[in-house]
């Protein structure tokens, strides 16, 4: 499948202020998420591919459009930005709907796509309310209707669970969700890492303006060989099991849960421990009930790379 | 190389109506009371003239067309117009940078050529709407004190309604023309007041500026299109004014020359709210 956007060397400088440098990413349809701490370059990366920054250096293509034709990207792309402004005097409705008579639909068939997207972020209610009496949450559900309406084949969205309550953030994932299984390419950025996790086909781990990582979360964990892979095992013989696995040169740590009942483990050779645990199972009487990786989520791969406490703001 | 008929002209024209119509509602908001308040000056002041200035007879015609020539080029054009221009113009661009609200239009599958066009069209409207009616206004008024049976003859009288027209279309070229510099301003520039307050002293000295520097300037295309001649022309640099034939298409150009510069740096623009 051709990549939904490509970047090529881009890099953008304020002045003398890194946004970012030397990017190149290919960044195929399904949700990636953009981590990273404040003014990692997220946002720049964001603004560069829609086109409201120009990269000092190198070049974006979208679907194959570079980005100074609005005329031809904005058929196929959405963008829900962190900038809280609105057009003035606009109602939900109607901020929805001007911009899709810009994209040449008739009065009566922008109405109908503007009711149905802002249906499909829940604010169907308010739809015909002014947007400055709208809560932080409603201002960005209405951006994201705004981002949707023309039913993009690629959609950025920077901070769109930002403000959102509990079950607004599950039905926008949701919706992303739906979007992707209709192979739409969604790049977001968040700083509610197992969010990012729940919902991520791919990460792109951004620090002072670089790219440090990219890929699904699972192949970029397993490249980061100075950080051995924790494995949580909980099973009846924890003891037992612990005195087998040091046959492996690569575990290099065992701790053994405090109720006796589990243990968790260091290695530097995943597959080979669940090699070992899969011959282990069947010589020996463990009564293993649950094997799982413990540190190969978005946070624990933010913490090895970036640092901090696995938050990025 | 694409001929006219590869564009499409149709899809830019509902844009450029679209834009015209989003921003009509923005315009209804925050500054309209400024730009009230600005329109009905000479209507106020001319106003109080016809309620007060009871007795003029039609002897005193001519000296009342002087009257208004002084007052339509020092209050009309030079104050309501200019300032109207630059509160309607500047906020087209700077406005919505200041409100963080531009990056939606550029997130459009609109080109910004298109996007200047509409903004400019919407600008040219609510300026129109204001101040042809204030100048038809302010020129009727003139004439309450000779009595509803003069202002009836002098309104359809050859001269009279020529008058009336040539100061309507003083007005509307004075749109046409500051509109296209405070666009460009506003758009170039993060404090577009100052160019304007330079221009307002380049367009007040123009009477006496030499007559080649007169030419670069809007007001003196304007002036020279204004139906009766003002007195403090004894007391300036003279120079011929321009004829109609050569004002009317100036202003029409350099309006255009100064959209299709404005279409270039908007083309360039990019968003940086958190610099501004």
């Amino acid at each position: 499948m051709s990549p939904g956007i490509v970047l090529e060397g881009v890099s953008k400088f304020y002045g003398e202020v890194l946004g970012i440098n030397r990017v190149n990413l290919a960044i195929e349809p399904g949700i990636t998420s953009l981590v990273g701490p404040n003014g990692s370059g997220k946002t720049t990366l964001m603004n560069v591919v829609t086109g409201l920054l120009r990269p000092t250096r190198g070049s974006v293509r979208v679907l194959g459009i570079p980005t100074d034709r609005p005329e031809e990207l904005f058929r196929h792309v959405g963008y829900s930005t962190q900038f809280d402004g609105f057009p003035r005097g606009a109602t939900g409705l109607s901020f929805v709907e001007s911009f899709l008579r810009l994209h040449g639909h008739d009065a009566k068939r922008a109405r109908e796509m503007a009711l149905h997207a802002i249906g499909r972020v829940g604010l169907h209610e308010a739809a015909r309310r002014r947007i400055a009496g709208y809560s932080k949450g409603m201002r960005q559900r209405i951006k994201i209707a705004q981002a949707i309406a023309h039913e993009p084949k690629v959609l950025v969205l920077d901070e769109p669970l930002n403000g959102l309550d509990p079950m607004a953030r599950s039905e926008t994932i949701a919706l992303l969700e739906q979007m992707t299984a209709a192979g739409a390419t969604v790049i977001l950025s968040s700083h509610i890492l197992h969010e990012v996790d729940l919902v991520s086909d791919r990460v792109v781990l951004f620090h002072h303006g670089y790219v440090v990582a990219e890929g699904d979360i699972q192949g970029v964990r397993g490249e980061m060989d100075e950080h051995p892979m924790q494995i949580l095992i909980r099973c009846e013989s924890p003891a037992l099991l612990a005195s087998k696995v040091f046959e492996l040169d690569s575990v290099v740590e065992v701790t053994l849960n405090t109720d006796n009942r589990g243990l968790l483990l260091r290695t530097r050779d995943a597959e080979k421990f669940y090699a070992l645990l899969s011959r282990l199972v069947l010589e020996l009487d463990l009564g293993l009930e649950l094997v799982t990786p413990a540190d190969d989520d978005v946070a624990s791969v933010y913490r090895y790379l970036i640092g901090g406490g696995g938050s990025t703001s | 190389m694409r001929s006219p008929r590869d564009f499409p002209w149709r899809t830019w024209a509902s844009q450029v109506r679209t834009i015209v119509g989003i921003e009509a509602r923005a315009a209804l908001g925050g500054r309209s009371l400024v730009l009230l308040l600005l329109a009905s000056l000479p209507v106020l002041l001319l106003g109080a003239r016809a309620l007060f200035g009871h007795g003029r007879t039609p002897a005193q015609i001519p000296e009342d067309e002087v009257i208004f020539a002084v007052l339509y080029r020092t209050l009309v054009l030079r104050l309501v117009v200019f300032f109207g221009c630059v509160v309607v113009f500047t906020r087209l661009f700077r406005g919505e940078v200041l409100d963080k609200s531009l990056h939606y239009y550029f997130l459009a599958p609109v080109r910004r050529g298109v996007l200047v066009t509409g903004k400019y069209l919407s600008g040219l409207l609510t300026a129109l709407v204001l101040f042809v009616p204030v100048t038809a206004v302010s020129w009727l008024l003139l004439y309450v004190p000779l009595g509803a049976h003069e202002l009836v003859t002098r309104v359809t009288s050859g001269q009279g309604i020529r008058h009336l027209l040539a100061y309507c279309t003083v007005t509307a070229l004075a749109c046409i023309g500051y509109g296209a510099v405070f666009t460009l301003s506003g758009a170039a520039l993060r404090n577009p007041i100052v160019p304007a307050v330079g221009i307002l002293v380049w367009e007040s000295l123009n009477a006496l500026l030499p007559p080649l520097l007169k030419k670069i300037s809007v007001i003196y295309y304007l002036e020279s299109l204004c139906p009766v001649p003002l007195p403090i022309e004894r007391i300036a640099i003279l120079a011929t004014p321009s004829s109609p034939a050569v004002a009317v298409p100036g202003i029409l150009a350099l309006a255009a020359a100064l959209l299709v510069a404005t279409s270039y740096v908007v083309r360039r623009m990019e968003i940086l709210y958190g610099t501004e």
